[in-house]
């Protein structure tokens, strides 16, 4: 069965999701995974949050995936996100100059997580965001869902996702201000004020 | 109250049968999970209740979701496909090589994508600090492994069977035997995690993380082939697992990579 005949399109079937687990820690992390911003760039912005589960305890074992457009509504094509030593084999780190758009970051101890990343700018019909994948052990299929930054009420009454949203769900998805580029965007897995999570088609 | 083996069976077989009664009345076949799948523990206040909202991609061809972060030569090293040769010493344990191929829904290869795996040692023991059982670490064998997929789509690893081991989502609880895979696609849409198992691995009907995908067609799917042609003499045992990415991505998009 795990040999594909891509001759026969009916028998080309997806493989299925599994849960990352518990230990994925030694492996998928890697160093400047929350620092996607080029170094000093002045459209820098931290987004960070907690991971909550069904009665509101954080996670300390899950990790987030963001992937963002540059400022200018550009995705980046550029990889380096993971830069490895030759010599070592250990990692280098991005190299401070490039957007990958891309990062990778896991919660602390308390269930928080930050990344410092490019606003990004508009694409297509959609207000500026930033894609975000979640997993965690106990997720047996990660969860998509997206930060949008709050400030131009026009563009997020305009975004074709938020208007299908009513008030309480759609505040799920816009990050909080608190002041010096900084948002706050909580991830609720489930109930009271449980995040939109979105499926693709 | 203890919770036991034969208990978790039973959610199984009810779950299993919830199923098959879905799809004879007419719903689609599951390939994926359910996210609220009791029996495996962990996962029972970590799904959302709310369904998700479906967003039709085809509606808007800019949405970042459709495309793919970029990785390439600089983020992996030569030997990152070879979990037997980044210690000074030989690991301990069975060499096998696992090669396959990922592709999309249309059967297409997906070329140059990054693909990472992790797995325990051959005694079954993870060299993560929270792993505390009473297993032996191999100061040779750390479990990670990283590559980039070929023109052709094909992947390689050469690796160490892993070896099964307890855990306590309820008395006596054994994960089968598997590798960790971590996939990108053409599409941030296709992203994939899951784990490869191996052939006839007994502990198969016991286990609420396999037994979560109660479709049994797609169950066989996690499970890599033994294909002796793959075996390499008096070198490692091989297995076949090709790799099929599900997720909607924008077709009408050259291959610029």
């Amino acid at each position: 069965m795990t040999k594909i005949d891509t001759s026969r399109p009916e028998a080309v079937l997806p493989t299925p999701s599994h849960t990352v687990g518990p230990f994925y820690g030694y492996a998928l992390p890697f160093r400047g995974g929350e620092d996607i911003a080029p170094l000093g760039h002045p459209d820098t912005v931290t987004v960070h949050g907690y991971i909550l589960d069904g009665e509101g305890n954080p996670l300390p074992d899950a990790f987030v995936e963001l992937w963002g457009a540059d400022p200018d509504g550009n995705v980046s094509t550029t990889d380096g996100s993971m830069r490895r030593d030759p010599a070592s084999g250990e990692h280098l780190g991005r190299n401070g100059v490039e957007f990958t758009g891309w990062g990778r970051i896991q919660t602390d101890a308390d269930g928080h997580w930050y990344a410092r990343t490019l606003r990004p700018g508009a694409r297509g019909h959609s207000a500026p965001y930033i894609s975000v994948c979640v997993f965690a052990r106990g997720l047996l299929v990660h969860l998509f869902t997206r930060v949008y930054l709050p400030g131009d009420e026009a563009a997020l009454a305009a975004d074709p996702l938020l208007a299908r949203l009513d008030e309480a769900r759609r505040d799920t998805l816009i990050a909080k201000d608190e002041g010096n580029s900084t948002y706050r965007f909580d991830i609720r897995l489930q109930g009271e004020g449980e995040t939109v999570f979105l499926e693709f088609q | 109250m203890t919770l036991t083996q034969h208990d978790i069976d039973q959610e199984i077989a009810a779950e299993h049968a919830a199923y098959e009664k879905r799809v004879a009345d007419g719903a689609p076949v599951e390939h994926h999970p359910r996210r609220d799948y009791a029996p495996y523990r962990s996962s029972i206040l970590r799904h959302p209740q709310q369904p998700p909202i479906t967003i039709d991609v085809t509606k808007d061809p800019e949405l970042v979701e459709l495309h793919s972060p970029a990785f390439g030569e600089r983020d992996i090293t030569g030997i990152d496909n070879d979990l037997t040769r980044q210690h000074t010493g030989e690991p301990v344990g069975e060499r096998i090589t696992v090669s396959g191929r990922l592709l999309d829904r249309d059967g297409r290869p997906v070329r140059g994508q990054l693909i990472e795996i992790w797995q325990a040692n051959s005694a079954g023991r993870y060299a993560h600090q929270r792993e505390q059982h009473d297993a032996p670490l191999d100061p040779n064998f750390t479990g990670v492994g990283r590559t980039i997929t070929d023109a052709e789509g094909r992947y390689h690893f050469t690796t160490i069977q892993p070896g099964p081991y307890p855990w306590r989502n309820h008395l006596n609880a054994w994960r089968p035997a598997h590798i960790h895979f971590s996939m990108f696609g053409r599409a941030f849409t296709q992203r994939l995690v899951t784990q490869m198992y191996f052939p006839s691995d007994p502990l198969f009907p016991y286990d609420p993380i396999i037994q979560s995908v109660t479709d049994d067609a797609a169950r066989q799917r996690l499970v890599a082939t033994y294909d002796h042609s793959l075996s390499v003499p008096e070198f490692s045992m091989g297995y076949q697992w090709d790799i099929v990415l599900d997720g909607p991505h924008a077709t009408w998009i050259e291959e610029g990579r």
